[in-house]
């Protein structure tokens, strides 16, 4: 058995045991802001493509994903496929715009489209505007009551881990080995024949709809969408959390996702709003001395230590 | 009253000189963004900050040294500049090798630290700073009034942003920087000392945020959030202009003021995403920006 399959079967043991010793609401909320790390880090990862506004996906998926279940009232099942289904849309169009630029001009225009969308979601009735959408009824799936915290759990558990199966199907499939292709050297992908653009924008579609399954999720975790969830402070968080876990590993944004929002929960009732500076903080620090983040540089660690050359 | 498409000129002329003066900010904060770019090969995420910090040092010294307008109009430009070459020196300069987006990343953690500490001490709600006594009031132009603050905003920022066209394309040492940008290696071959003009580059485009701000301060609320929510759309503007011209830059910036507020007269709630709304026409009909080139 190889090793990546050790581990994984290793995290899901501890994820089917967790919400014994630990708050399920909060391995819940970790695991949602991971899913959203996993699918951020599918495009800059792998693809080699900075999104800056990849809140909106989250957003727009909460917001739908609350809207259905609340107001059309339609299955559990079919408010999170709903959202999931909008986030994968927005990523289409955002996606068709954005790619039209390259490198850092790629992140300046998800960045101000993503901001586009946040001031709509700011004006449109649906939404609340500040307030947000509160109120969402969880309601059941195949007979079990969702408003029971471990019976959500296990959902929200078995969402993460076929998305992280996905995710790690696409990376290692041949659609993954020309994305990568695409983020060592975009020219020589073209010359080789391929449709860059029409890789790139898959990539982009697939990163939005499973960041969208990630804000669907958070409503239903949760009970309310906010405006929060979109906007640009979110984007960066998911940057964060896929540099600091170690961007283009496997299991780097999962690290990330968890150290970041553990520490944003134990650190917002002591320092209040210093959280953002002790953020901005990690961000330079990772910028400066740990590029690789936390599974990156463990693992240079540990060829070195059995000798091989990094 | 004379009206403009159903719209009382007054309103509308008043929408107009609002733009204008937005647009004098949009203008000489991409202008900064594009120095900072061509130079430092880094998209400064950090500029709103350094602009919100330019119009808190003009707020801190008049509640607390008793700076007047004039001064701080002099000093807190001089104080982020000089903040901005410490950034330089003791964070950018190691990121000068990698890929583009440490830059934008490392900055973008900046503006996250400087905003959440000015957060913290200031509190979100804004402080207001009064016009200078100079600028009270308002030229009666028959049509209209126009405050005499806009005005000044408007002609200052003109005056900042063509003067810094000229510098860098009409002097000799504006011969140099377009060389170190064109090709730095080259340059230090050639004895110009390519790393101090990178500093001083970044500290000048900081210094001209910090000038904005304080232009900015009896405009607007002195607040925290006031980079953030301005360098979005800066950020826009930049996409749309493309940062390949200094002059392009400047009209990219006015223009999209003026549209941004004729906006506001005709279809209010299209005011704060216009702007965005153009960027991606552009993208669309001309995806390297107005006055950008192909690569």
């Amino acid at each position: 058995m190889s090793r990546s399959a050790i581990g994984y079967i290793a995290l899901v043991a501890f994820g089917l045991i967790a919400p014994f010793f630990i708050y399920p609401v909060l391995v819940m909320k970790v695991l949602c802001f991971a899913l959203f790390a996993c699918a951020f880090n599918l495009l800059l990862g792998y693809t080699g493509l900075l999104s800056f506004g990849h809140a909106v996906f989250l957003g727009t998926a909460g917001y739908v994903t609350g809207h259905a279940l609340k107001v059309w009232e339609v299955p559990t099942l079919v408010g999170l496929l709903a959202g999931t289904g909008a986030a994968a849309v927005m990523g289409w169009v955002i996606g068709s715009l954005a790619i039209r630029r390259q490198g850092i001009y790629f992140a300046m225009v998800t960045l101000a489209l993503a901001q586009m969308v946040f001031f709509y979601f700011l004006q449109a009735p649906f939404t609340g505007g500040e307030d947000g959408l509160q109120g969402v009824p969880r309601g059941t799936l195949f007979g079990f009551d969702l408003a029971d915290d471990m019976n959500l759990y296990y959902l929200v558990l078995a969402i993460f881990a076929a998305s992280f199966w996905l995710i790690q199907r696409t990376i290692h499939s041949p659609f993954g080995q020309i994305l990568k292709a695409i983020r060592e050297n975009e020219p020589r992908a073209i010359s080789l024949g391929y449709d860059v653009a029409k890789y790139k924008l898959l990539a982009f579609v697939l990163s939005a709809g499973l960041a969208g399954l990630a804000g669907a999720t958070k409503t239903l975790v949760f009970k309310f969408a906010t405006l929060s969830d979109a906007h640009w402070h979110t984007s960066g968080e998911v940057v964060l959390m896929t540099l600091l876990g170690g961007m283009g590993t496997v299991f780097g944004p999962l690290v990330g996702a968890t150290v970041i929002v553990t520490l944003q929960n134990e650190l917002a009732d002591k320092v209040g709003s210093l959280v953002t500076v002790i953020m901005g903080a990690i961000f330079v620090i990772c910028v400066l001395a740990f590029r690789r983040g936390i599974v990156g540089e463990s693992l240079a660690l540990y060829r070195r230590m059995i000798g091989q050359k990094p | 009253m004379s009206e403009i498409f159903g719209i009382p000129i007054q309103a509308f002329m008043g929408q107009l000189m609002l733009g204008l003066v937005n647009g004098s900010f949009y203008a000489m904060l991409s202008l900064g963004l594009a120095v900072i770019f061509g130079m430092l090969n880094i998209i400064n995420f950090a500029h709103g900050a350094l602009y919100m910090v330019g119009a808190f040092m003009a707020w801190l010294g008049l509640t607390y040294l008793d700076l007047g307008y004039w001064q701080a109009l002099v000093l807190a430009p001089l104080c982020v500049g000089v903040f901005g070459v410490l950034i330089e020196r003791t964070m950018l300069q190691w990121l000068y090798k990698l890929d583009h987006l440490y830059g934008l990343l490392l900055t973008f953690g900046l503006a996250l630290v400087l905003e959440g500490l000015f957060i913290n001490i200031f509190g979100v709600s804004g402080q207001p700073y009064s016009i200078p006594d100079e600028f009270s009031g308002a030229f009666n132009l028959g049509f209209m009034f126009l405050p005499k603050y806009r005005a000044w905003v408007i002609v200052s920022s003109l005056v900042v942003c063509f003067a810094t066209w000229y510098v860098i394309e009409k002097t000799r040492l504006g011969a140099y920087l377009r060389a170190a940008t064109e090709n730095p290696k080259l340059t230090q071959a050639f004895g110009i000392n390519v790393p101090l003009m990178v500093m001083l580059t970044y500290g000048f485009g900081a210094a001209l945020a910090g000038f904005a701000g304080v232009l900015a301060a009896p405009a607007i609320q002195v607040s925290p959030l006031m980079g953030s929510n301005l360098i979005i759309v800066v950020f826009a503007v930049v996409v749309i202009g493309g940062m390949g011209s200094i002059l392009g830059s400047i009209l990219t910036g006015i223009g999209l003021g003026v549209i941004e507020g004729l906006t506001k007269v005709f279809y209010a709630e299209a005011s704060s995403t216009v702007v965005f709304i153009i960027m991606a026409i552009v993208l669309m009909i001309r995806p390297a920006g107005l006055f950008g080139k192909e690569k």
